[in-house]
């Protein structure tokens, strides 16, 4: 061991001048969020009847569940295999996939044309329905998610519980609370990391079976009856890429050292698994034969190029170069392109080939179905920026722990 | 422990196997009420027949307590069929007129409105179960249930159901509900009722599909044939006649397969009984399990 990593609340400074630029946007989409209440969707949207989905589904939903992934494929790495020097990445992406959860449940809530109805569906149930099945998962799986945050709050706050005031008279109980969720969690933490995954698997797989039922809407480049197994695929080829997309991003932002030597193993395990997708992804369009659409020049074979050649292809050759994935650029630029990869095969999936029969005009984002995305990620990552400054989140080096080189003498390294 | 994986993997297998075979030889999906073929009732639109005076929009806008203008106007209005309307929030039905007869200068006005397929993809595809298919074949929406996630209208294939945009509370997912609350009570549907000229002929789907068979027989140079709506989709409760292939009137070409089933073979296989997420818990289970213990050999050697 190089050095004993443990994780640590951060004690940077919450306001920075990025900081602020993330406020202004998310209070910007707050705005056209209050116009949506007030007036519905047809006055923020550039919805119609013909297009009824729009980025807040493709984008906010689609791409969210997908780049929330490296939650489900660290703790696969981490506490199902079991791979225990990856524990450093576990947190970080066990927190954005929490975030990334709920901000994709908010997002499917500022969608609906009912929000205050987004509990119906654990009431009425249609099995039938993969929108259901998506639905389900996603609550659970949210669920799921805080549990397993939870041991990082206790971690934090037992035996530090001060509130203020009147509230003083709540700390023994909240310290209790505390206490006793340890202890239940600690025997029970791998029924809930198992579920997660699962739970997982079937969600992010059945995302896809979503635009199978508009066999006749959808191009064929993209509409196949494996799009469930591609999505999942696609998916887990994109956990990773995003654990280090993130880590690199935080720890510029958090002028902190990157883990240089853990990210660069964890991308040699990237390659393989993108390996995977691309050959189902090829191996689909050779068996159905759609690679006919790519000999003329439209937007859709264009739109399906970029998405296979840089977001498929080109990071494939990355990951599988050592010289690539040993620089902090190399891993950077590579995860940037399959993260680009997945996210525009989503918007592709439900946007770009989605062609309804009766459509006098093709759909675009309006002004305030952008500004409400682009809040809610501003906002998404200003509440990361403020986990991790209050929970034990990222993996700092303990000096305290350094001078434990008892262990390496018996180890037998001299 | 890889052989015990392996049976159970067979064990599961052969059970969703035996469990979708059993669900394709009852045919009790959720929402579909059971019904015999004898129930099943439909409309005959014959396109050689409609002349395109939209009695049928005003009949409906006035069955379902739409807003209206009187009746008369819609006969004397022929600059709406410069475009192509779609039903929308303010009707559910519309006629368009095409001028594409190779033969003749008349024009061709169809009607178009929910087609009440025998096996519905937004009823299938509907996160919370609020449409419901009557013995009779009538498709409806139950506005207590439905939360306007608008996957009704992606899955569609006749692009049918219209939203309510421009309502912040209670949006309505709108589209034709063959007049349900008439035909209870013995009535005809409202644009059946008012038409003029027969163009719409409501009765069994079974003899109206004969009807259509007889008259293409019997004038074979009026009509193609085909009849829109027998096959397509795995049959509608609404079928069309035409003298014209029917893509040049703007119908939608589809295959005979049913428009949910592969997505709902897809949600099945993964579900049944909850067998393969249990499996893959199983293994996970297993896998962590293994691990586990491995690492605990290796910590101790």
């Amino acid at each position: 061991m190089e050095h004993i990593l443990k994780p640590t609340p951060l004690k940077n400074k919450f306001i920075t001048p990025g900081v602020i630029v993330l406020i202004a946007l998310a209070l910007n989409g707050i705005i056209f969020l209050a116009i949506r209440l007030i007036y519905g969707l047809g006055a923020v949207t550039n919805l119609d009847m013909q297009h009824p989905w729009g980025i807040w589904i493709a984008v906010d939903v689609a791409c969210g569940v997908a780049l929330a992934a490296g939650g489900f494929t660290t703790a696969a790495l981490g506490h199902v295999i079991h791979r225990e020097k990856y524990e450093a990445l576990i947190r970080p992406a066990l927190l954005t996939a929490m975030l990334g959860y709920t901000f994709v449940a908010f997002g499917v809530m500022i969608d609906l044309g009912r929000w205050y109805y987004i509990w119906h569906p654990l009431v009425f149930w249609n099995g039938n329905s993969p929108l259901f099945e998506v639905g389900i998962c996603v609550m659970f799986y949210l669920t799921v998610l805080y549990i397993e945050f939870l041991p990082l709050v206790s971690e934090r706050f037992i035996g530090k519980v001060f509130l203020p005031g009147i509230l003083s008279k709540l700390n023994k109980p909240i310290d209790l609370l505390l206490r006793a969720f340890d202890r239940g969690l600690s025997k029970t933490m791998f029924i809930f990391v198992i579920s997660g995954v699962v739970l997982s698997t079937l969600h992010q797989s059945s995302l896809g079976t979503l635009m199978v039922v508009a066999e006749s809407k959808i191009h064929p480049l993209w509409h196949t009856p494996i799009l469930p197994l591609l999505f999942l695929l696609s998916a887990i080829s994109v956990g990773f890429p995003m654990v280090i997309f993130e880590s690199l991003i935080a720890s510029w932002s958090l002028k902190l050292k990157p883990e240089l030597s853990l990210l660069s193993r964890l991308a040699r395990i990237i390659g393989p698994l993108l390996f995977i997708y691309f050959a189902f992804k090829l191996g689909d369009m050779v068996i159905r034969g759609t690679y006919v659409y790519l000999a003329e020049i439209n937007t859709v074979s264009i739109m399906f190029t970029i998405e296979l050649v840089f977001g498929v292809i080109i990071p494939l050759r990355m990951f599988f170069s050592d010289r690539v994935i040993k620089t902090k650029w190399g891993l950077f630029t590579a995860s940037s392109l399959v993260i680009f990869g997945v996210a525009l095969n989503r918007i592709n999936t439900f946007l770009v080939s989605y062609d309804p029969p009766y459509a006098v005009k093709s759909y675009f984002p309006s002004i305030g179905e952008i500004s409400l995305t682009v809040g809610m990620i501003a906002l998404l990552v200003l509440l990361y920026r403020a986990a991790v400054l209050i929970f034990p989140v990222i993996s700092l080096p303990d000096k305290a722990l350094v001078p434990k080189s008892k262990y390496e003498i018996r180890g037998g390294k001299s | 422990m890889a052989v015990q994986n392996r049976r159970d993997f067979l064990k599961s297998a052969t059970f969703i196997g035996a469990s979708a075979a059993g669900l394709s030889a009852k045919k009790t999906l959720a929402g579909i009420e059971e019904s015999h073929p004898d129930d099943r009732m439909g409309v005959l639109v014959d396109t050689t027949v409609c002349i395109g005076c939209r009695s049928c929009e005003w009949a409906c806008k006035d069955a379902h307590s739409l807003e209206t203008d009187p009746l008369q106007s819609y006969q004397d209005n022929r600059s709406v069929f410069k475009d192509e309307r779609r039903p929308s929030e303010k009707a559910l039905t519309v006629v368009n007129e095409y001028n594409v007869a190779q033969n003749s200068n008349l024009p061709i006005d169809v009607k178009v409105q929910c087609m009440h397929c025998e096996d519905p993809a937004c009823l299938s595809s509907c996160i919370v179960d609020a449409f419901t298919k009557h013995k009779d074949g009538t498709v409806t929406w139950d506005g207590d249930k439905c939360i306007g996630c608008r996957y009704c209208m992606v899955a569609c294939p006749f692009q049918i159901p219209v939203f309510e945009y421009s309502k912040a509370i209670q949006p309505n997912i709108m589209k034709c509900d063959f007049c349900y609350d008439r035909t209870k009570e013995g009535l005809l549907p409202a644009c059946v009722e008012i038409c003029p000229v027969e163009a719409l002929t409501y009765g069994k789907r079974d003899e109206l599909i004969a009807v259509a068979k007889s008259r293409i027989k019997v004038k074979p140079e009026k009509y193609i044939n085909h009849i829109y709506g027998e096959y397509e989709v795995g049959g509608t409760s609404w079928m069309y006649l035409a003298g014209i292939d029917f893509s040049k009137l703007n119908f939608v070409p589809l295959s005979n397969e049913s428009a949910p089933g592969v997505s709902r073979e897809i949600q099945h296989g993964l579900f049944k009984y909850f067998v393969p997420p249990l499996a893959i818990y199983a293994l996970l289970g297993g896998i962590m399990w293994i691990t586990k213990k491995k690492e605990t050999v290796e910590e101790e050697g």
